[in-house]
């Protein structure tokens, strides 16, 4: 029978395999957005079975907000890609200092 | 019996394909993997029961975020091998991150479902003679109708946000001025002169 500890299994792989691609990725920022977008489909997964668990739909009215603030944060963040390849021509951003930040 | 092997299939193909996003050489085939990945999250979803969440994963992120990539992927012309350096380099601490989360990850629940908290009421139980899709949305617009417009104002600064960063205003293009057509006059264009014989004309 599958439990909600079987989703929780699925979606701390999934959230730990999105972070490690941050990390191992540090050079290409594209890859570094997907990974930010498993990050949140981990995210989405746990609350969606607790939501069953608990038999409580807030999980999912809240699922569907993470959903609308990853599909905004892609989009801005492929925005800022294009106008950063635009000046530089490259996209490594492991020395993206350009602010002096 | 059915639903077991549904799940270990969706499970095993989203773990597996969720490697294959980081660890592919090619960008292109990472946004390919993504799409596979999220379509399988949309079938454990659907075997949760949250037929409504699963339809949006597909038409959303698969719809519209994963082609996103995949344009900008395809649009910009990147040296990909040589962006591949540093990635045995970081690749202990990422390890070493990733096995402390996971560690982490797992020891929380742990201690969920040794006893865990008591939660208070549930805010928003399931009743089970409506659908899936006929509760979010009565609870969407009624309840939650704040969460609701704040989604829309996240879209919409997101939509604005993207415009105004990519938008190239182009100098010394000469772009066709239908009002300025319209306006013209042959009283204004158009001169009579007497020039004399031998005279030269200024124009």
């Amino acid at each position: 029978m599958i439990s909600v500890g079987h989703y929780l299994a699925v979606s701390a792989v999934l959230f730990t395999l999105g972070v490690l691609g941050i990390f191992i990725n540090r050079k290409n920022i594209i890859v570094i957005l997907m990974a930010i977008e498993l990050i949140l489909l981990g995210v989405n997964i746990n609350l969606v079975a607790f939501s069953a668990a608990l038999n409580d739909l807030v999980g999912q009215v809240f699922s569907m907000f993470v959903l609308t603030v990853a599909a905004g944060e892609a989009a801005i963040g492929l925005a800022i890609l294009v106008i950063y390849f635009r000046g530089r021509g490259t996209i490594a951003v492991d020395d993206a200092n350009r602010m002096k930040g | 019996m059915i639903q077991l092997i549904a799940f270990y299939l969706f499970a095993t193909i989203v773990i597996a394909s969720a490697a294959m996003v980081i660890f592919a050489r090619n960008p292109v085939h990472s946004v390919m993997w993504l799409i596979l990945a999220f379509f399988n999250a949309a079938g454990l979803m659907l075997l949760a029961g949250a037929e409504f969440i699963a339809m949006l994963l597909v038409i959303v992120y698969v719809g519209a975020v994963a082609v996103l990539f995949l344009f900008v992927v395809m649009m910009l012309d990147i040296d990909f091998a040589e962006l591949r350096a540093g990635f045995v380099r970081y690749l202990p601490l990422g390890a070493l991150v990733a096995i402390i989360l996971a560690a982490e990850l797992v020891f929380a629940v742990g201690a969920w479902s040794a006893g865990g908290v008591d939660l208070a009421a549930r805010a928003a139980p399931v009743v089970t003679d409506k659908s899936n899709i006929q509760q979010i949305g009565e609870l969407l617009y009624t309840k939650y109708i704040f969460l609701f417009e704040a989604a829309g104002i996240v879209l919409l600064v997101a939509m604005i946000g993207a415009i105004v960063l990519t938008h190239r205003q182009r100098g010394g293009v000469r772009t066709q001025n239908i009002s300025a057509q319209n306006r013209r006059r042959p009283e204004d264009a158009t001169r009579l002169v007497d020039p004399g014989v031998g005279q030269g004309m200024e124009l």
